[in-house]
């Protein structure tokens, strides 16, 4: 469905290659083009998966910049022209002029395989007992700091768990994690009742 | 709506009924302009001027609403009257108040009020809260962030806001509908009537429909509120 397809946006200049990517694009069922521009956008947009930027339209010190408006997007080089060598570096991987589509779609497909695998592979599990104690604990308004110490763990494995947790159940939000434990009886609705 | 490039954008001459048939979740936007059908042959243009709607406008949101990647370009930008978007904005956020959310909100409670369990109060009290942030974050947009603007297009340059903090608002209200989807299609116990089986499958179809129309207000909001307001911040900082 929609909402699973990568969202992608392509930074680039010239309408030729927005519309062949754009084609290319369409023809795979995996992702979908958010937006396309000329230039970087001025805000942030967390929820992009990829950006497709042609390198020579931002100057060598703005490329951080690209990062931190795209802060969860895997950023792909389209070159067509000559671009050295430290400055192709700081990209997540690249795509070239002379790519056909199977390549262009193989290069972006595999820039965000490592994530997929994670999420496959933690999705086919049912929560653990442990997963469950910290929802609970969360789902009662505790924060991550009295959690771990509850529990007597690292604040950095709170947020492990508590990552997974949403990953398994598709639920992002407290309140979203208080229903869910009340319907699964893990919290009686007079605990919370106040 | 996802056929992005074999596309031919909504214009003027579209017939407006040939938009309909080309994507009918654009009925929902014609209540927002007060529009009914039996269109005839009218084409977007003859609309427009008896209804006395801002036709650029009115082109904008139906393509932003038919084509999943549609942004409009700079150029398009320019003609656009920012006023005429706010007033539209204001006029979706009554739509979603009075109409979608209560709709839901009402299918829910009636849920309540037939099922022996308490598994519905629960999920009340969960979109109640949801409801209870996304007015509060309606009434933020009309009593913050449009007057801003209007202050912004009459020449004034408010120092106490900027359109760089708008916008990082919606994605917690976004994760709560999320949140309600996957609660439904996953946790809801099994029913106990055929009954509630159907209701609760044409709950969460009003949910995933409301869901894709806002994500289209939103996308209004980001392409072309926020760059035209940019673009207008801009000057006045060059000045």
């Amino acid at each position: 469905m929609k909402t699973s397809k990568h969202k992608v946006v392509i930074i680039e200049q010239s309408e030729l290659l927005i519309k062949g990517l754009e084609q290319i694009l369409s023809d795979s069922s995996i992702f979908t083009i958010d937006s396309v521009g000329s230039e970087l956008s001025n805000y942030i947009n967390s929820n992009i998966d990829i950006v497709i930027i042609n390198p020579n339209i931002i100057s060598q010190n703005k490329r951080t910049k690209i990062r931190e408006l795209y802060p969860s997007a895997k950023i792909i080089a389209m070159l067509y022209n000559y671009v050295d060598r430290d400055s192709i570096k700081q990209f997540d991987d690249v795509i070239e002029i002379n790519n056909n589509s199977f390549k262009i779609i193989q290069v972006l497909e595999s820039s965000i395989k490592k994530d997929i695998k994670k999420d496959n592979q933690a999705d086919m599990e049912e929560l653990s007992d442990r997963e469950k104690e910290i929802l609970v604990a969360v789902a009662k308004g505790l924060m991550n700091k009295e959690i771990a110490n509850l529990h007597n763990i690292s604040v950095h494995t709170v947020m492990s768990h508590r990552k997974n947790i949403s990953r398994k159940t598709r639920i992002r939000t407290v309140s979203g994690l208080l229903v869910y434990a009340l319907l699964n009886n893990l919290i009686e609705e007079n605990e919370v009742l106040k | 709506m996802t056929n992005s490039n074999k596309y031919k954008l909504i214009s003027g001459s579209t017939k407006m009924a040939d938009a309909i048939f080309q994507n009918h979740t654009l009925l929902t936007v014609l209540p927002r302009f007060e529009v009914g059908l039996g269109f005839g042959e009218k084409t977007i243009s003859k609309l427009c001027s008896d209804y006395n709607i801002d036709e650029d406008i009115f082109i904008l949101i139906c393509n932003i609403h038919t084509f999943d990647n549609y942004t409009p370009s700079d150029g398009e930008l320019e003609n656009i009257n920012i006023k005429s978007v706010l007033k539209y904005l204001n006029e979706s956020h009554n739509y979603y108040t009075k109409k979608r959310i209560s709709e839901i909100e009402a299918r829910l409670q009636s849920m309540n009020e037939l099922s022996p369990s308490n598994h519905y109060k629960i999920i009340n009290t969960f979109f109640c809260e949801y409801k209870l942030e996304i007015i509060n974050h309606f009434t933020y947009e009309e009593q913050i962030v449009f007057p801003y603007i209007d202050q912004l297009i009459n020449g004034e340059m408010p120092m106490e806001f900027h359109i760089d903090k708008y916008e990082k608002n919606h994605d917690n209200i976004d994760d709560k509908l999320n949140d309600l989807k996957s609660i439904i299609i996953k946790y809801l116990p099994e029913e106990y009537s055929p009954n509630e089986r159907d209701e609760r499958n044409d709950i969460l179809r009003d949910i995933f429909l409301f869901e894709d129309d806002i994500s289209k207000h939103t996308r209004i909001e980001e392409k072309v509120v926020v760059p035209i307001v940019k673009k207008i911040e801009q000057n006045y900082e060059n000045k």
